[in-house]
């Protein structure tokens, strides 16, 4: 009786079950009846959903054809976004001038890009963005180097939307960040103001301000004055999403331990300085995810404005739906929005995450 | 150069008082900053909506630029103002706008409680059904028991509801909120009838898969009289905004068209000449140039144009001119004389 080497190769493989792919498949997705079950059913699902998502969004469809060719086909008709492109990206801007607020975004992205690398973060970054931000409001009011007056009342679309982000962003940030040191204050009239304005603005939806905005406020104003509708929404967003920075930044605050309080006091710091040096620093760090979470969620509350008729990138879509021609290709449009949308968002929350990790010096 | 308080206080007064002195305030206050805002629908096709390019293009568009046509000779001196409908009646009121050219309907509280005054009619609408024809059905009266889509929160619910109730007929009302989507559905088939102002139906028709297999009920249930509106407060400007549209009526009660309105300056009949400002007047009297509207008629076009180029049969909305054809061919469009 000859008994096999135990030393072979061949004797000390695994059962073919047990490794590979197979062996992956019975240990994640088949290893118990449940699961198993689970599995199927999301095959199933996938079988019937993905391949007819395919063949509609890319074998069936068209790409750039007049809205007539669309109707004779089963596909989906992305003809719908190049031919309004340029409405749909930069609404009323004038034809021939639509490569200014291109230009002008353009030159936002580059000056965000450039912005995330930590090692630019120096005092000449407040001149590039004061220099950008005048060189974009130039490009998009135009009135100097032989460039078209353009009204605010006609700045729509994507660069609206970016507009009332960023501004909305960088205006809220700093007075979210007074409003929750106005409310951990010990003067009562400060503590109370914050905590009122606070509470009211958490208190409503950002709809209701918008309309407040747009319907009742004029009707306060002396006959003859009016506001500028774009900055009257932007202010609206700006004094609600600084309600809800000041929230964040508050639990931020409180997440400090006493002990850091009572050293700034110990080495003589006033209580600018010790906000300034030693808590604000440590405590926004702190608030990183759930800032950002504000942030996002504030970027796409922009699109709320299409309630009070300003022609944001959504707005601008739906209006392009709302001509007979294009009627019937809604599905098309908003997953293009949505893609956009997606991009902007993405690309926010990965930067954050990013950002959390470089600064993560342990506690 | 020392001057006495009182002297100061005259100054001011009489400078005051010179504003007044003057046409009324909305007018004044359009001639100075050179142009006119208007108040417009942001999306309905044909009426106030921005095409591919971001131009303004409409039936209403076309009413604001008659009304700056007569003001200025010039119909390109408009601005737009995009509303919804909760905010174009404030937007006149607090002066964000000139006048209101939002196909809005005119009704008695809106006229006496809203500081505003409507002029002229440039829209005569009315809610109306339309059916897939393999239905058979030929009236609305036949529609007892159908499923009905329908907008919601707008008075188009409400007068359906009152329809079907004065005709003691059940209904069953499938509410969705977008007028796109609302489309989709009805010709998805989840309900019998649609029901929507008749303009709108005409062009929720021409998108359908096949437009000749619906019909639209020759019942209308509502009156929706579209005009433009002026606030309280000037009425030389409400003349000027109410004969403005008259113009473009008058100009297609006699025959003037943007192509024939060169010619039509030599005519002799006094009508004619009266209008176009050849016999002097008229500008006079509205306080506005003589050839105000020659401008008119010119830049914008007849009342008939202006309704074929934007809803009329050839686009794609394909509205007959029904009540709103002249008086003399069994519509309700009549101008009063120009004289």
């Amino acid at each position: 009786m000859t008994n096999p080497p135990v030393s072979s190769r061949e004797y000390l493989k695994p059962p073919i079950t047990e490794v590979g792919v197979i062996g992956w498949l019975r240990g994640n997705l088949f290893n118990s009846w449940y699961n198993s079950l689970l599995t199927v059913v999301v095959l199933i699902l996938l079988w019937q959903l993905v391949p007819p998502f395919f063949r509609w969004a890319f074998i069936d469809s068209v790409w750039n054809t007049p809205a007539e060719a669309c109707r004779d086909i089963d596909g989906a008709c992305w003809s719908i976004i190049p031919r309004n492109i340029s409405f749909i990206l930069f609404g009323f801007f004038p034809d021939g001038e639509q490569w200014r607020p291109g230009l002008a975004m353009a030159l936002m992205l580059g000056l965000v890009i450039f912005s995330r690398n930590r090692k630019h973060w120096k005092k000449s970054l407040g001149i590039y963005w004061s220099i950008g931000l005048i060189a974009m409001g130039t490009l998009m009011y135009g009135g100097v180097f032989g460039m078209q007056v353009v009204e605010t009342a006609r700045w729509s679309g994507l660069p609206l939307t970016f507009m009332l982000a960023l501004f909305g962003m960088v205006a809220a940030y700093p007075l979210g960040v007074f409003l929750a040191l106005g409310r951990q204050s010990r003067m009562p009239a400060i503590k109370t103001l914050c905590v009122v304005y606070i509470e009211m603005i958490r208190g409503v939806p950002l709809i209701s301000l918008l309309f407040m905005s747009s319907v009742m406020f004029p009707l306060f104003l002396p006959e003859g004055v009016t506001i500028d509708k774009v900055l009257r929404a932007q202010v609206a967003i700006i004094l609600f999403t600084a309600a809800y920075i000041a929230e964040v930044v508050r639990g931020g605050l409180q997440a400090m331990p006493r002990g850091q309080f009572e050293a700034a006091d110990s080495i003589g710091l006033n209580y600018n300085q010790t906000m300034r040096l030693i808590i604000l620093p440590q405590a926004l760090k702190i608030v990183i995810p759930p800032s950002v979470g504000i942030l996002l969620s504030a970027f796409k509350d922009t699109s709320l404005v299409v309630i009070i008729a300003l022609y944001d990138v959504l707005k601008t879509t739906k209006v392009t739906l709302s001509n007979p021609k294009w009627t019937g290709y809604s599905t098309e449009a908003y997953i293009f929005l949505a893609v956009l949308y997606f991009i902007c968002c993405y690309a926010m929350s990965n930067y954050s995450r990013k950002l959390e990790k470089e600064l993560h010096t342990g506690r | 150069m020392k001057m006495s308080r009182l002297t100061v206080l005259v100054m001011i007064l009489s400078l005051l008082t010179a504003g007044f002195a003057f046409a009324g305030k909305d007018l004044d206050a359009v001639k100075k900053k050179g142009f006119i805002q208007a108040g417009v629908n942001g999306g309905v096709f044909g009426f106030g909506m921005p095409d591919e390019k971001g131009v303004w293009k409409g039936l209403d568009v076309d009413t604001a630029k008659a009304v700056a046509a007569a003001i200025f000779g010039d119909a390109s001196k408009v601005k737009y103002t995009p509303l919804t409908a909760q905010q174009r009646f404030t937007a006149l009121q607090s002066g964000e706008i000139d006048v209101l050219t939002r196909n809005a309907t005119r009704t008695l509280s809106r006229e006496t409680q809203l500081g505003l005054n409507f002029v002229t009619v440039n829209y005569y609408d009315g809610q109306g059904f339309m059916v897939p024809k393999k239905l058979g059905v030929k009236s609305a009266k036949e529609l007892g028991g159908a499923t009905v889509c329908v907008l919601p929160g707008t008075t188009t619910e409400q007068n359906a509801a009152d329809y079907f109730r004065s005709n003691s007929m059940d209904w069953k009302p499938v509410v969705i909120e977008s007028t796109s989507e609302l489309a989709k559905t009805f010709f998805a088939g989840r309900c019998d009838v649609l029901t929507s102002d008749a303009s709108q139906l005409a062009g929720t028709r021409a998108v359908a898969p096949n437009p000749k297999d619906y019909a639209i009920l020759p019942e209308i249930i509502s009156k929706e009289p579209l005009a433009p509106a002026v606030r309280h407060g000037d009425d030389q400007f409400r003349d000027i905004v109410d004969f403005a549209v008259l113009a473009m009526i008058n100009a297609e009660e006699l025959g003037i068209t943007s192509q024939n309105v060169d010619e039509m300056m030599k005519s002799n009949d006094p009508m004619v000449q009266r209008f176009l400002g050849v016999i002097e007047g008229n500008g006079a009297a509205l306080g506005l140039d003589e050839k105000w509207a020659y401008n008119i008629v010119k830049q914008v076009g007849n009342y008939g144009e202006v309704f074929e180029r934007n809803v009329g049969v050839n686009t794609t909305l394909g509205i007959e001119r029904g009540l709103n054809a002249l008086w003399t061919n069994g519509g309700l469009m009549y101008s009063p004389p120009f004289k």
